[in-house]
């Protein structure tokens, strides 16, 4: 097997997996869909923006959460932003720690958040670093002279 | 240089529809505008309702600059942005004499009913679930209002 072969078998295992471990959502491959030769990097820009994004919402809500008089309003605001930034990418786990923690912010059980972001934040390492190896995935196939594999 | 394509080019750009999505999202606004570049439509984007009406040529200063804006064939809002929401948005957009006529669609990432009746009862064409997917741009189309008039919808089939 030639090494561009490989490389895209690779990708093609490495994507369904992601799949199928609930990492990913169909709204990725919707955003995949769009990509065009007009705009060849449209995915790995709306991603870099989620990260971007997320990294300051997961600052934003360490420091409310350590207020001494915490604004769950505030705490719900910035989850509602990573919510929706999550789903409209795909990074599905993600957003299902999402709405867990919107209820603890509705109920003000600040044991039930700071567990969530925990646990957003694991979540969206685990994202970072998958979706970072596939779009490497992708370079390398492209470098060897290959064509990126279309999901369905 | 050929001025006879470039003539032509300035003319497909302008009678393609002129979409104004407007939300908060940076991440959401760009999704979007692909959606509808996708669907030979040209985008303004707007990160709030302030921002969007001063686009449809409704700031404050909408007295000294007449008819400054571009002529935008539909909005497209989200309904949750801090400040004036999109609810607020479309209030606004109604009770204008000059814009009310162009049709906007709300999307929102939360399916409430109440919240859906409200935009619909304000007179929102549409309440669409975000995230927006191509599928539900092409329908949308219809909606859109054309530079000619052209009275009640005219859908283009996908």
């Amino acid at each position: 097997m030639d090494a561009i072969t490989q490389l895209q078998r690779q990708f093609v295992e490495y994507t369904t997996s992601l799949y199928r471990e609930g990492y990913l959502d169909d709204q990725f491959t919707q955003l995949q869909k769009l990509q065009d030769e007009s705009n060849p990097d449209f995915v790995v820009e709306v991603v870099t923006l989620f990260f971007e994004d997320s990294e300051k919402l997961l600052n934003n809500l360490a420091t409310a959460l350590q207020q001494e008089n915490i604004d769950y309003k505030q705490v719900d605001a910035h989850v509602h932003q990573f919510k929706g930034s999550s789903s409209s990418i795909g990074a599905q786990r993600v957003k299902n720690v999402c709405v867990v923690f919107r209820n603890y912010c509705d109920e003000k059980n600040l044991d039930g958040c700071v567990l969530c972001l925990q646990q957003a934040k694991n979540e969206y390492i685990l994202i970072r670093n998958k979706l970072e190896a596939l779009f490497n995935l992708e370079q390398q196939i492209l470098q060897a002279g290959g064509s990126v594999p279309m999901m369905a | 240089m050929d001025s006879s394509s470039t003539t032509v080019g300035m003319k497909e750009e302008e009678e393609k529809p002129h979409v104004l999505v407007v939300d908060d999202s940076l991440i959401d606004r760009k999704i979007m505008e692909k959606l509808f570049t996708n669907s030979a439509c040209k985008v303004t984007t707007a990160e709030s309702g302030q921002k969007a009406l001063e686009l449809l040529g409704q700031g404050e200063d909408k007295h000294t600059h007449m008819n400054k804006g571009p002529k935008i064939n539909l909005v497209v809002t989200d309904y949750c942005m801090p400040g004036m929401t999109g609810y607020d948005l479309l209030r606004k957009v109604k009770e204008s004499s000059d814009i009310k006529e162009i049709p906007v669609i709300v999307v929102s990432s939360e399916n409430v009913p109440t919240r859906i009746e409200k935009c619909l009862e304000e007179g929102a064409q549409e309440f669409i679930l975000k995230p927006l997917k191509q599928s539900d741009v092409k329908k949308l189309r219809c909606h859109m209002q054309f530079r000619r008039s052209i009275k009640g919808r005219l859908c283009i089939g996908a």
